[in-house]
């Protein structure tokens, strides 16, 4: 706390040191490594994208090339075709295992929620591999686990795997925890006296779940369309190992740069990925706008009562839903301990010993999982604290909504996007725009951890800060109030009052950036160094040598490391969760 | 102002000591043993373990940072750093995405020693080279003995075998626009054929294509798999599948095989690591040499190594006569063509 004197001090040089400047300096301080992590890069791509290869600028011509090339841009029609058919089906099976977990009594619900969040652990390419062995064209399924079956007259089952159907599965796998997750947020602030008043008027419990239940729950189906749509359109992984011929957006940039090289047309497909995904964020704030009445300070928790019918029915439901989950992460584990699939079927440890195959082993296992503590850890102080002076300072207001809007954009860039950009932005020792050069004073951050650190936080800002936000809306403003009144500065009450509240969000926040981290190809293949392999990537390099059981192998390390770092967590956090949300319970 | 006798003397073994240390200086500049290089390669990882540990062996003060990925992703890599190098050698990156870095002035000329040992068909023509080749990969086909067997199909022989319409759907290509292997093959039908020809071919062999790959080895993995029956791919890839006992064999089709050279280049920079140099001497020197002649039939220099096991007799009678100039040339036309013809398909047959 500032005595008088010492303001009368201060003022006396010229410079008064208030809180109010220092919020303002701190809120400038958040802009700035936004505009820094987030927005600066993009201007190099934009740049590129308006250029041909020799640098001139070129104004539309990628563009339009683009267009004029219906190969190219059927592309975009597929991306929207298999972005709307795997939103659609995401939100009606997210939102029946939201509702079970919510809205019934049945059993094993810890276990449910716990398994719904399992592909959250799995790296994108096990996925594939898991969805070839199962459904490919010498798959467990395919070939009816090798005419096992066949007296009972089941031959197997051939979806088609590479293609439409297979993109549509392992996205689905992809981002179904996501829209678990976000429903159930929504399903769980609905206020009992509604279904109080309903069932005193005696509505059919049809009606009720028309009248009350779908209506409360509109925000969360907005935001788990939203955020599906966002992350099928911009994600890469998938299509890259099921896609077969159906070519995507994100597979077309990879194609662009990596193949050709032609970073120009790579840049411009970018471009165009954002249009989409930034419509998309503006319908969904729009709608969001209007949800701040939703649940009054009077509501009342709602409990869901026994019935039995609905409740066996859930169960089921999950249970089919878990199986699915668990045949594929299943398979990957089998993947790792078979000798050579799928011809020499006994079992054998050797692919764990990566010593003989590339992508830098244990070695490369250690620093992701270096990688991934450093990014949880800056990451979930960072965004938090960006959150805090975006959310609970009452000053700045038009520099706060600019912060805000900055902190939804990475939600609509693709990772390869970002590591694109970080290239062009950070490597080079000085930038030129037109006849205009400034020195870098940032290159001495590439090929370090550090941009590594920056590029995980940044792709996965926009999901760890509305978490934040959303925590810190549940939080009264009248805690900032009455500190104000009783002449507290604003950090004390945020270090002695918000953090410790907040706490069941900031570690949530940090598992979401850990198992991230671990998991992550598409932004960080760009941008590791020699001296810093990453896990993620050996899968890739593995699987692309064509040592695919060895790929699985470290995607089992990877699972295990993230579930055992979940399950930790889960025990650890136990009772401190029930101490901090203890105010929450009816 | 006088100096003390000390001080002369001092002074004298001062300029001594610099004067040797700077003839020392000069002596090492013609071969460093010392310093820390960045390598960006798409060599294989299991050749990695076996090259570099006799690059370390014999300059133990010179660390090798290696960067190895796909070819596609070291290339993407190399071009978009380009205002800021961050590699200071390539090693064993294929000759056609070397060329675009070269066009791009990425390159510094370096006449490594123990270039006259090089065959003239495996460097840059330019002297000092901007690029000098170590050994050639060629296209291959891929083909799951078991599932052939299973599928009651006969063994193909020839690019001509593969428009059989008794493969439809049983076969894997790369996508050229995304594989340096699918251009290769695209580019050696075009050139085996003529253009007309060419592509009345490729239309054939499309009918019989199941999917397009975005990597040159995925489609023999996936043969090695059972994933699909015919795999195009390379020569290495096919080799060593068969070597990890995967019941695949490699085809060298009768026509001919397109091929590439592996080749290393210095980076252009600002400070030059003589280190780099000393590395780019040892990578084409004979003690290596051998060492790629165990995987690669065909390396840049001659050695007494034989013909690796799975290989025909004569490998440099299955390449075909591939005019580089041309395949560059017409990269960009060729491409598009295929991109119209092929790719816009999106559902797999």
């Amino acid at each position: 706390m500032q005595s008088a004197a010492s303001l009368a001090q201060k003022k006396a040089v010229g410079f008064e040191w208030t809180e109010e400047r220092l919020k303002r300096l701190l809120i400038a301080l958040v802009i700035f490594w936004l505009l820094l992590g987030i927005v600066f890069p993009l201007f190099p791509l934009i740049q590129r994208s308006l250029q041909d290869k020799n640098g001139n600028f070129v104004g539309a011509a990628n563009y339009e090339r683009y267009f004029s090339t219906p190969a190219l841009s059927i592309s975009l029609t597929n991306s929207m075709e298999v972005s709307l058919s795997v939103a659609g089906l995401a939100l009606v099976l997210a939102f029946g295992y939201a509702y079970a977990l919510t809205r019934t009594r049945m059993a094993w619900k810890r276990y449910f929620l716990l398994a719904a969040m399992l592909p959250l652990y799995v790296p994108p390419l096990a996925h594939g591999i898991g969805l070839v062995y199962l459904f490919g064209k010498k798959g467990l399924i395919t070939t009816g686990f090798g005419g096992a079956f066949e007296a009972l007259g089941w031959q197997g089952w051939d979806i088609n795997l590479y293609g439409f159907n297979g993109i549509l599965l392992g996205e689905l796998l992809y981002v179904f925890p996501q829209a678990v997750m976000i429903l159930m947020v929504a399903a769980s602030l609905a206020d009992a006296r509604l279904y109080e008043a309903s069932e005193s008027l005696q509505a059919s419990p049809m009606r009720t779940f028309l009248t009350v239940t779908l209506p409360s729950l509109r925000y969360g189906l907005v935001s788990a369309a939203f955020v599906t749509f966002t992350l099928v359109f911009t994600d890469f992984g998938v299509p890259k190992v099921v896609g077969g011929n159906y070519n995507v957006l994100a597979t077309d940039i990879y194609k662009q740069v990596i193949g050709q090289q032609n970073f120009e047309m790579g840049a411009a497909i970018s471009m165009l990925l954002l249009i989409p995904t930034v419509m998309a964020f503006v319908v969904d704030r729009i709608v969001q706008r209007r949800q701040t009445a939703a649940l009054s300070a009077r509501s009342v928790p709602y409990q869901p009562k026994a019935n039995p019918w609905l409740d066996r029915a859930a169960f089921v439901y999950c249970l089919s839903i878990t199986l699915l989950i668990f045949t594929v992460i299943a398979t990957v584990f089998l993947a790792s301990m078979v000798e050579l699939w799928p011809y020499k079927l006994n079992f054998s440890l050797r692919h764990f010993d990566f010593s003989t195959v590339g992508g830098g082993g244990y070695g490369a296992f250690w620093n992701s999982i270096r990688m991934s503590f450093y990014t949880a850890l800056f990451g979930t102080a960072i965004t938090f604290f960006s959150a805090y002076l975006i959310e609970k300072l009452k000053t700045f207001k038009p520099a706060r909504s600019f912060a805000y809007f900055i902190s939804m954009i990475p939600v609509a860039l693709p990772g390869m996007v970002i590591g694109l950009a970080y290239i062009f932005f950070f490597n080079p020792l000085q930038w030129k725009f037109g006849g205009l050069v400034i020195p870098n004073p940032f290159s001495f951050l590439y090929g370090t951890m550090g941009i590594l650190v920056l590029a995980n936080i940044v792709h996965f800002y926009t999901v760890s800060f509305m978490t934040a936000t959303t925590a810190l809306k549940q939080l009264d403003r009248e805690f900032e109030a009455v500190s104000e009144s009783l002449g507290v500065p604003f950090y004390r009450t945020f270090w002695n009052v918000t953090v410790p509240l907040s706490l069941p969000a900031l570690l949530e926040i940090a598992m979401y950036y850990f198992v991230n981290a671990m998991v992550t190809v598409s932004a960080v293949v760009f941008l590791y160094s020699p001296r810093l392999k990453l896990a993620s990537v050996a899968i890739v390099n593995m699987d692309d040598a064509g040592d695919t059981a060895a790929a699985a192998a470290m995607s089992v390390l990877v699972i295990l490391t993230s579930v055992g770092v979940r399950l930790l967590y889960d025990l650890a956090t136990r009772g401190i969760s029930r101490r901090a949300q203890a105010w929450k319970a009816r | 102002m006088r100096l003390s006798r000390w001080q002369v003397i001092f002074s004298v073994i001062l300029v001594a000591a610099f004067a040797l240390s700077a003839c020392g200086g000069a002596g090492t500049a013609e071969k460093a043993t010392s310093g820390e290089i960045t390598v960006y390669t798409a060599l294989e990882d299991d050749q990695i373990a076996v090259y570099l540990p006799l690059f370390e062996a014999k300059y133990p003060d010179i660390k090798v940072n290696i960067v190895r990925d796909s070819t596609g992703i070291v290339t993407a890599k190399l071009l978009a750093e380009k205002d800021n190098p961050q590699a200071d050698v390539v090693w064993g990156l294929a000759a056609s995405s070397l060329l675009v870095a070269d066009q791009q002035g990425m390159l510094e000329p370096y006449a490594p020693a123990g270039l006259d040992k090089i065959r003239p068909t495996f460097r840059d023509s330019a002297n000092p080279p901007h690029w000098v080749g170590i050994d050639a990969w060629f296209s291959a086909v891929c083909v799951n003995t078991v599932e052939l067997e299973a599928k009651g199909l006969p063994m193909p022989e020839s690019w001509e075998d593969l428009i059989d319409p008794v493969y439809k759907g049983h076969i894997v290509m790369p996508n050229p626009n995304s594989s340096g292997t699918g251009y290769l093959t695209v580019s050696a039908i075009l050139q085996l054929k003529g253009e007309e020809e060419g592509w009345k071919y490729l239309d054939a062999l499309h009918e019989n294509i199941a999917v397009y790959t975005h990597s040159g080895s995925k489609p023999c993995k996936m043969a090695g798999a059972g994933e699909t029956v015919i795999g195009i791919s390379f020569d290495y890839r096919a080799i060593k599948q068969k070597a990890e006992g995967q019941p695949v064999v490699a085809v060298f089709p009768t026509e001919g095989s397109g091929w590439d050279i592996e080749a290393n280049a210095l980076v252009k920079k600002a400070n030059i690591n003589p280190a780099a140099k000393t590395f780019l001497d040892w990578a084409i020197s004979e003690e290596i040499m051998v060492k790629y002649a165990e995987s690669y039939p065909v390396t840049a220099a001659e050695t007494s190594v034989a013909i690796p096991e799975g290989y025909p007799a004569d490998p440099i009678a299955q390449l075909i006569e591939n005019d580089f100039n041309w395949a560059a040339a017409n990269r960009e036309s060729v491409l598009t063509e295929w991109l119209t013809r092929y790719d816009s398909k999106s559902e797999p047959k």
